[in-house]
């Protein structure tokens, strides 16, 4: 059923690597901003000041966000990209299907932003120590999961924005605001009920709470709930891109 | 003199009342011809006619409002993964991704298909080797739409679609592409294309159906289209004969004979204006300055029939 899926992630992950600055963008420049900070506020910032010692209790769980959010926005960019210049009607005129196509960039996708968190987790260590008991293993699968879910409300973006330049404003528009009620930065409770209504409806809210949790050792299944959202939001978003999905 | 017309004798694209609007534009609005295995099927007409429309229902891109359309006996909609194993198509405007290499390209869409060729052999055909590590953004116009033409070919089809394939390559460019094509056709392949270039289709093309405004205005061999709508042909002869003129006159078929000083304008049937008017300047034993022929051509048809070159 998916044939050529394969042969096609290794493909655009080698188109993509061809790409200088994309190479740097999505996966060098986060880790040099990364250990730029990490010097410049590192070990000083919580020395002196309590509360920004959750800031880098929570560090792994805002860079996975942030790099999730990078990883949304290509993926967008790319679909409507090959949209514009008639590559995916091109594609569509093959045994190609337009689940194969997704898939393998949501794959490259994936494969890249791992790559990215696993050089920040390595790279970051001298500058906020995560100590022995981080449960690296489990934040690993609930970054892979949390990421391939999130993904899916690219598909959707990608499969309508019709070019290349509405792309990134448009994702941004609705990625920026979901991001910031996630309660990431500003916890759900000091929202006003209204917002945090809205807050709590948004899927990157369980996806917060879920790389939060895990990361702070709580077990799977205190999170059930965050995962079984995030997995309709991907049943959702794929039932609803499959049947927007526009070719050309 | 008669030309057997080609009747399709065994017909691998059937089209019947096919009709497809985008909203309130009626872009194909009821045409219905065949395509012939073996031959080179043209589509012709001015710009927004319908042959994008009219070949993207033929190969199962969009479907059709009404009207029956069987390919290779297939439903193009309903059977389209079993018939894109068996058609090639080049799509008009299509781009591949920019950064990808002309062998990359090849070996995926052979990876695409359960039967494909010979991806280097393939390369070789269309004089593509020496390009094999270009990335696809770096080719000349004339190289990509062979790299395009060739993935069209990679899963040994046994009908090849071609949209307007020569559109905006310089004329050697093109001359190699029409080789290419009858290459095609010599292979046993059945090669259906679109183009506006009226030379294009005159020199390429077995058949053609001119199409204007989404509908059917005529379909036959370029030849019997040019005589069925173009039964006059012009030819000019320079001659300081004084009895030149009444010469012409008598000739049988002229329809008119202008003369402009020693410029005589011959207008007549087509079908024998030439040897009749040779004849009859041997016969009278006329000296002759200059002779130049007029004879109706494919463009004169479309002219004729669609009433403009280009219409938006
Ligand atoms: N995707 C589309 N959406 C809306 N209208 C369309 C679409 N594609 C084509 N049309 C319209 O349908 C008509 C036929 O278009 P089509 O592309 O089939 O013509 P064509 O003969 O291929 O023209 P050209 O020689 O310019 O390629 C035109 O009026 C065109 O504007
Ligand atoms: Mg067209």
């Amino acid at each position: 059923m998916l044939r050529g899926l394969w042969r096609l992630t290794w493909l655009e992950l080698r188109i993509f690597l061809r790409e200088p600055l994309g190479v740097f963008g999505t996966v060098l420049a986060p880790v040099l901003v990364f250990l730029a900070l990490g010097r410049l506020l590192g070990g000083r910032v919580r020395a002196t000041d309590p509360d920004a010692a959750d800031v880098a209790r929570d560090l792994p769980v805002v860079v996975a966000m942030l790099v999730a959010v990078g990883a949304i926005l290509s993926l967008v960019a790319i679909m409507a990209i090959y949209r514009e210049g008639g590559i995916l009607k091109r594609l569509r005129a093959t045994p190609l299907r337009p689940a194969t196509i997704l898939t393998a960039h949501v794959l490259v996708k994936m494969l890249l932003s791992t790559t990215t968190l696993t050089l920040m987790a390595v790279a970051g260590r001298r500058f906020v120590p995560a100590g022995a008991e981080a449960p690296w293993l489990s934040f690993g699968v609930a970054v892979v999961f949390t990421v391939a879910c999130v993904l899916s409300i690219g598909f959707v973006i990608a499969s309508v924005v019709p070019t290349a330049r509405f792309a990134q404003p448009l994702g941004a528009l609705v990625l920026y605001p979901m991001l910031g009620l996630s309660g990431l930065f500003v916890p759900l409770d000091v929202l006003p009920p209204g917002l945090q209504f809205v807050a709590r409806a948004l899927p990157f809210t369980p996806a917060v709470s879920l790389l939060r949790g895990i990361w702070h050792g709580e077990g799977w299944a205190s999170h059930t709930g965050d995962m079984a959202v995030l997995a309709l939001v991907f049943a959702l978003c794929v039932a609803l891109a499959s049947r927007v999905f526009r070719w050309e | 003199m008669d030309v057997q017309p080609i009747v399709p004798a065994e017909p691998v694209v059937v089209v019947r009342h096919l009709r497809k609007s985008y909203g309130r534009t009626v872009a194909v609005d009821g045409v219905s011809f065949d395509v012939a295995r073996g031959e080179i099927f043209g589509l012709i007409g001015p710009n927004g006619a319908g042959k994008t429309t009219t070949m993207e229902c033929v190969e199962g891109l969009r479907a059709p409002d009404s009207g029956t359309i069987a390919v290779l006996g297939l439903d193009p909609v309903r059977d389209v993964r079993a018939l894109q194993e068996r058609i090639g198509v080049q799509l008009q405007e299509a781009q591949l991704q920019k950064r990808i290499t002309v062998r990359e390209a090849v070996d995926l869409w052979a990876a695409l298909y359960r039967a494909p060729v010979d991806g280097g052999r393939l390369l070789d055909q269309l004089g593509l080797r020496e390009r094999q590590h270009a990335r696809f953004m770096t080719l000349s116009g004339g190289q990509k739409q062979r790299l395009l033409i060739a993935l069209a070919l990679v899963n040994d089809p046994e009908v090849v679609f071609l949209d307007e394939l020569t559109t905006g390559l310089d004329p050697q460019a093109r001359r190699a592409i029409w080789d290419l094509v009858r290459g095609i056709r010599a292979r046993g392949k059945t090669v259906f294309l679109t183009t506006h270039l009226m030379e294009e289709a005159e020199r390429l093309c077995d058949r053609v159906a001119i199409i204007d405004r989404g509908r059917l205005v005529d379909l036959g061999a370029p030849a019997e289209l040019v005589r069925r709508h173009c039964p006059t042909a012009t030819v000019v002869v320079v001659t300081a004969a004084p009895e030149a003129a009444a010469a012409f006159a008598a000739i049988p078929g002229v329809t008119s004979v202008v003369q402009d000083g020693t410029t005589h304008t011959i207008r007549g049937a087509a079908g024998g204006l030439v040897t009749e008017v040779i004849r009859c300047l041997a016969g009278h034993r006329i000296d002759v300055r200059d002779v130049r022929t007029d004879l109706p051509t494919l463009e004169d048809v479309f002219l004729e029939t669609t009433g403009r070159a280009m219409r938006d």
